[in-house]
């Protein structure tokens, strides 16, 4: 249905280019450049790139250095290895409040066929309980490279993570993103679903479906977690009285969690979340077959559609 | 060991003076608030006079001079005596330092960068100094300034992996502007330091770590000056003064006590520590 694209090699690459124009940008690595390809910066600007080893807690700490110093570090690793990293999270980056962009890459299930301890099911959650952090998902590769200026020029810390998969293309080179606005791709009015990263063009299939059945599903693009597009989801929530959440991430404490939380206090309306349900993952050869096997196939969404709506 | 030099009588005596007056304000504050870390604010008063009141390059009337040197209290538990420098130095007036933990002050119960002026890296977690100052370096020698980080570190503090990320990192780069001390007082919170997790031999530890090392009485205040001008001088790779100090130096009853690690000073206790302290002014 959807075209694929390499985002890891389209981030590296444009956070290479982006580097060259911000000379303030610093990359730090922690042997992992060649995998979430910072490699591409290293090239092309040498003297602002560092890799510290196999040291993630350091290399936080490091970037907060260089934040202190006025400059805009991008600390890169795998998103599941950033958790060896939570306390220097907390304390220096969220906490002092420093100018720290984290990248967490291969994130939720995207490095398939290195199994549970490289998935990242649970990173939102902890970064998003974080008071200052901005948490971003994107949707696709050129969501990815528009929000590298947009959170270098944001004053504060923000973690984004970026898929090691290829990722269906759902936009192009016009897209226009803002950090904190979420946008509807498909208006419906019978429920909503929320999603982000690569679940949005699972999403957008489950809509398809569902006409097919008779539910006129909307779908939103709620690419930042933290802080959500509050304005939209009351909208969302008033006009067609049911969501469903759908991510690459544990359902607990994710986007649908962030939904959720915020339509109990607000706009209580049915909600069904689509996520990994509280287990630990496997490996596999591909991610589309994983992610169907963990919960986020589009038959689970459109089925968590179809409940909620009953539900009304 | 570092060879005394000819540091003028005048100055030895105005820091070692400083030095018993931050003791002091230690108490008074620890007394006041009714909590805190008196050991190990007690230990390194010497080390934080000489930095504060001698050596640091620092403009109290512009706190964010860009080539200020850098100083981190990576033992941030040990904020008092930071507080009360800072404070003696014109960072903020005096009175402030009766504010300290309540609801509303700057002054937290561990240092917060964006409440307190004079306070570079918000701390009170262990280990962190050294990867902070590496990123600091670096990004000096991108910037082209030729400022130095001094980072301030408790022993137990060394028992933490992170810290030797960052030895290794300082090293890789030869971040020579970069200068550790260790408050070598022994003791932490649960005991002494050979108890909880020995850190002998430490020389050799930081030697292997690509560091150059200067061993000295942190209660000296000519050997503290001696060291902190050795290390500035050093040209080629980071520097790390492990000072031996006591915990609890200068009240009788908190030497060498990991009981005095953290809790605060009742009134019959500050009245014989005032006492105490107050012979040596």
């Amino acid at each position: 249905m959807f075209k694929l694209d390499n985002t890891r090699q389209i981030f590296g690459e444009a956070l290479a280019e982006y580097g060259v124009k911000n000379k303030k940008v610093i990359v730090l690595t922690a042997d992992v450049s060649a995998s979430v390809m910072t490699t591409f910066f290293a090239q092309k600007n040498p003297e602002r790139f560092f890799n510290v080893g196999i040291a993630e807690a350091g290399m936080i700490d490091t970037a907060v250095g260089f934040a202190l110093s006025g400059m805009v570090p991008f600390a890169n690793t795998f998103a599941a290895l950033l958790l060896r990293a939570t306390e220097q999270v907390r304390t220096c980056v969220a906490y002092a409040n420093t100018n720290v962009k984290i990248i967490g890459s291969f994130a939720g299930l995207s490095d398939a066929k290195d199994g549970a301890t490289h998935h990242s099911i649970m990173d939102i959650a902890v970064f998003r309980a974080m008071p200052n952090m901005t948490v971003i998902v994107p949707s696709d590769s050129i969501e990815a490279k528009r929000m590298i200026p947009l959170i270098a020029e944001h004053e504060g810390p923000v973690y984004m993570r970026i898929s090691r998969a290829e990722m269906p293309i759902l936009f192009d080179e016009n897209h226009k993103v803002e950090i904190g606005k979420g946008t509807i791709m498909r208006d419906g009015s019978d429920v909503t679903i929320i999603a982000n990263g690569h679940l949005l063009s699972r999403s957008l299939e489950a809509a398809d479906r569902l006409s097919s059945r008779g539910i006129k599903a909307r779908v939103i693009n709620m690419h930042t977690v933290k802080p959500l597009d509050m304005p939209l989801l009351r909208k969302c929530a008033q006009e067609t009285g049911a969501i469903v959440t759908a991510e690459e991430h544990s359902i607990i404490g994710g986007l649908g969690s962030a939904v959720a939380e915020a339509i109990a206090d607000e706009i209580p309306v049915p909600v069904k979340r689509v996520g990994v349900a509280d287990k630990f993952t496997e490996s596999s050869k591909d991610l589309d077959p994983l992610l169907d096997k963990y919960g986020m196939a589009v038959d689970d969404i459109v089925k968590a559609a179809q409940q909620a709506v009953k539900q009304k | 060991m570092v060879a005394k030099t000819d540091y003028s009588q005048e100055l030895v005596k105005k820091l070692e003076d400083m030095a018993w007056q931050l003791r002091i304000d230690i108490v008074e504050m620890t007394h006041c608030r009714g909590s805190g870390h008196p050991g190990g604010s007690l230990s390194p008063a010497e080390i934080i006079s000489v930095l504060f009141f001698h050596h640091l390059q620092l403009d109290p009337n512009n706190p964010k001079w860009e080539n200020r040197d850098r100083f981190i209290l990576s033992k941030g538990h040990a904020c008092a005596i930071l507080y009360a420098a800072l404070a003696r130095r014109g960072f903020m007036p005096l009175k402030e330092l009766e504010s300290w933990g309540c609801i509303g002050s700057c002054l937290q119960g561990h240092p917060d960068r964006q409440k307190t002026p004079g306070v570079e890296m918000t701390t009170g977690c262990l280990g962190h100094g050294i990867n902070i100052a590496a990123g600091l370096c670096l990004a000096a020698k991108l910037k082209g300034l030729d400022f130095h980080t001094y980072v301030l570190l408790g022993d137990g503090e060394l028992q933490t992996g992170i810290l030797w990320e960052g030895a290794m990192l300082a090293s890789k780069y030869k971040l020579s502007r970069l200068i550790a001390i260790v408050d070598y007082n022994g003791v932490q919170l649960d005991g002494t330091i050979e108890e909880i997790m020995p850190l002998e031999p430490l020389k050799s530890k930081w030697e292997a770590f690509g560091w150059a090392v200067l061993e000295i009485d942190g209660h000296s205040v000519p050997e503290v000056l001696g060291a902190l001008d050795r290390a500035r001088a050093n040209g080629n790779k980071p520097t790390v003064i492990i000072a031996r100090t006591v915990k609890g130096k200068g009240v009788s009853f908190m030497e060498g006590k990991a009981a005095w690690h953290g809790r605060g000073i009742n009134d019959e206790e500050y009245q014989q520590a005032m006492e105490e302290l107050k012979q040596n002014v």
